[in-house]
């Protein structure tokens, strides 16, 4: 059971919150995935919508969910708060999320998270632990918002942020030598023998 | 070994164009409709005899899982559920499927709903795999262009539709239950079953949910003959599997290998040796966290697949293979995993809920021998209290990794506690 809920303190008021017309279509096309009546189904995907145009979910955001699909306000603020994702309250520019579970932390986790968490100012960058995130043969990993940088290191995780703090997005995937999750050195299998 | 030309996923590292004209020069989408005219039982019962065991960790034989959906529709739809929240800590295969052979997979998909007689199915992908769910996205939308999906799929009559659905961050929703309530929009925690989904499962109706790489495999099994993929591995065990080797290896990768390969000819072959050499190893675990880990002694002989872990007190489950040489503070290996599972305990169950935090904080104190040596069996008797005892496996899963630790490390355990209590002493 995660523990993501906010300080009340730590979360500034937001008056309104309304999608985007670009949006809201997305919305709908979520829905129209679901049968008739099950709209709820679509919460996850809609609450992600709104959490990518503002940020973070402000309760008013939720509400707003809340009001489109046709639920009670509380069943949304369960789902914010059940599934680590959704962010409470606002974060820097750049999620740095680590992972720190034992495949990773065998291959020298702690020194990544070390990095991150010197770089993490709460405006370019914030850092979370994260469990396994589903890289493990590219281990260590650290996901910075959509995408994965694995087979990291103190020195390229540092390369990687810095990087990033000059407004450059470097390449997601492997920071070595080494295609997707082939061993280094090229694969054992599938050579075209 | 197995050779290249028995491998399913021959796009494996994304070498190659995993979008669909590259995708058909490898196979997939190959006159699907002849696959679909063995009709729903035809594709079931070929299923059945290629001896395929679920791909996802339990290994039940999916042909069987299958026939379980009623035989005619009646008043409430079928679905077809897959369950790609890949997440149990060293598995990282259904990843390497999703973005590099979407085609293979989506064709399964429509396999499968057919053979189990459903018109909708759910891909259901950790949220965390954004670029994974776009690349579904993009390659399902290719398949409606082709005709692959949607009215009259591939020409056979059936209509199929398939949607991806992302999750937003919970291990517990790679349960099937936790799946299905996340799916209709709930906090993902576990059903009582029965009812089972082939009787009632996505909004009361009859479902089916697999793991990625056992719908993805589908298409292969049926175009060469169950016959093919019973003759790979060994009887019980049969068929090629995808293997995620991490940890202390020289080079950890992912390959496609034959069921029942031996342990170390899987690490020395593909991922290029233990650190520092055989002689280095400390320890390994098989099948992902869940499973208790395996000292030198038994890997040194040890095949992978289920019923030969199983007979070690182990098991393949997703086929994970994490590596631990002997720098590995074995203890803390396994207490990092207890504080996963007190992670992503739902909070459901009383035994789940308080005993997975419980053995935590004692691994915690066993990690710097701060405790007495019975408390390791107090520790033990915890585990037991736990397993079985919850409405899901994640509670077992929570239990076994200390029970695999006490069973093979326990001197190691009580050489701390001793270590710490005469330095004690002696200050």
């Amino acid at each position: 059971m995660a523990m993501i809920t906010a300080d009340p303190k730590d979360v500034p008021h937001v008056a309104a919150f309304a999608f985007t017309p670009e949006n809201l279509a997305k919305v709908k096309e979520l829905v129209s995935h679901y049968p008739p009546g099950r709209q709820a189904s679509a919460v996850i995907g809609v609450l992600d919508l709104a959490q990518r145009q503002q940020g973070w979910l402000p309760r008013v955001a939720m509400d707003e969910v809340a009001k489109l699909l046709d639920m009670a306000p509380i069943r949304v603020y369960e789902i914010a708060t059940f599934y680590t994702m959704f962010q409470l309250k606002p974060r820097g520019k750049y999620l740095l999320q680590v992972c720190t579970t034992t495949p990773c932390w065998l291959r020298g986790s702690e020194a990544v998270m070390k990095a991150c968490q010197q770089a993490a100012d709460g405006t370019t960058f914030s850092v979370q632990e994260v469990e396994c995130l589903g890289g493990c043969v590219n281990a260590p990993v650290v996901q910075i918002n959509d995408d994965f940088y694995e087979d990291l290191d103190e020195a390229s995780i540092t390369r990687v942020l810095d990087a990033f703090r000059r407004g450059e997005t470097p390449k997601p995937g492997p920071q070595v030598d080494r295609q997707t999750s082939a061993p280094i050195g090229g694969a054992t299998t599938l050579r075209g023998e | 070994m197995l050779s290249d030309k028995d491998r399913i996923f021959t796009n494996l590292y994304g070498a190659h164009d995993w979008h669909l004209a590259g995708a058909r020069t490898r196979g997939a989408w190959d006159n699907t409709k002849a696959l679909l005219d063995k009709g729903h039982d035809g594709i079931i019962d070929e299923m059945k005899k290629s001896g395929l065991r679920g791909r996802g960790g339990a290994g039940f034989p999916t042909g069987l899982k299958w026939s379980f959906m009623p035989k005619e529709v009646k008043d409430r739809p079928h679905y077809l559920v897959v369950n790609a929240d890949e997440s149990e800590p060293g598995t990282c295969k259904d990843r390497d499927i999703m973005r590099h052979d979407p085609h293979l997979f989506i064709e399964g998909c429509l396999v499968a709903g057919f053979a189990m007689r459903a018109h909708a199915g759910y891909i259901y992908v950790r949220g965390e795999f954004y670029n994974e769910a776009q690349h579904l996205i993009i390659a399902i939308r290719e398949a409606y262009d082709a005709g692959f999906l949607g009215k009259n799929a591939c020409g056979s009559g059936w209509d199929f539709d398939l949607y991806v659905h992302r999750g937003a961050g919970a291990y517990i929703c790679g349960e099937e239950t936790a799946l299905l309530e996340s799916l209709e929009g709930k906090k993902g925690m576990p059903r009582l079953k029965p009812p089972f989904p082939a009787g009632s499962g996505l909004y009361g109706c009859p479902s089916t949910v697999n793991n990625v790489e056992s719908i993805a495999v589908a298409p292969t099994i049926l175009r060469r003959g169950a016959a093919w993929f019973a003759g790979i591995g060994r009887p019980n065990n049969t068929g090629t599997k995808l293997f995620c080797i991490s940890g202390h290896v020289n080079k950890p990768c992912n390959v496609e290998e034959e069921m029942g390969i031996p342990l170390r000819e899987l690490i020395d072959r593909h991922a290029g040796g233990v650190r520092g050499g055989w002689d280095n190893l400390l320890a390994v675990i098989p099948g992902g966290a869940s499973v208790p880990l395996l000292p030198k002694s038994i890997c040194n002989t040890v095949l992978m697949d289920f019923d030969s872990l199983r007979d070690q007190k182990s098991g393949l489950g997703t086929a994970a293979v994490i590596v631990m040489d002997k720098s590995t503070d074995v203890v803390k290996a396994i207490a990092r995993l207890s504080y996963f599972y007190k992670h992503e305990s739902c909070g459901q169950c009383t035994p789940c809920r308080e005993g997975t935090g419980w053995m935590w904080r004692v691994m915690e104190r066993m990690v710097t021998g701060n405790a007495r040596i019975e408390e390791i069996d107090a520790l033990e008797d915890v585990t037991k209290q736990v397993e079985g005892h919850t409405i899901c496996a994640l509670g077992d899963a929570a239990a076994w990794p200390i029970q695999g630790l006490i069973r093979h490390f326990r001197p190691e355990m009580e050489r701390r506690i001793r270590a710490r209590t005469e330095k004690l002493a002696a200050e």
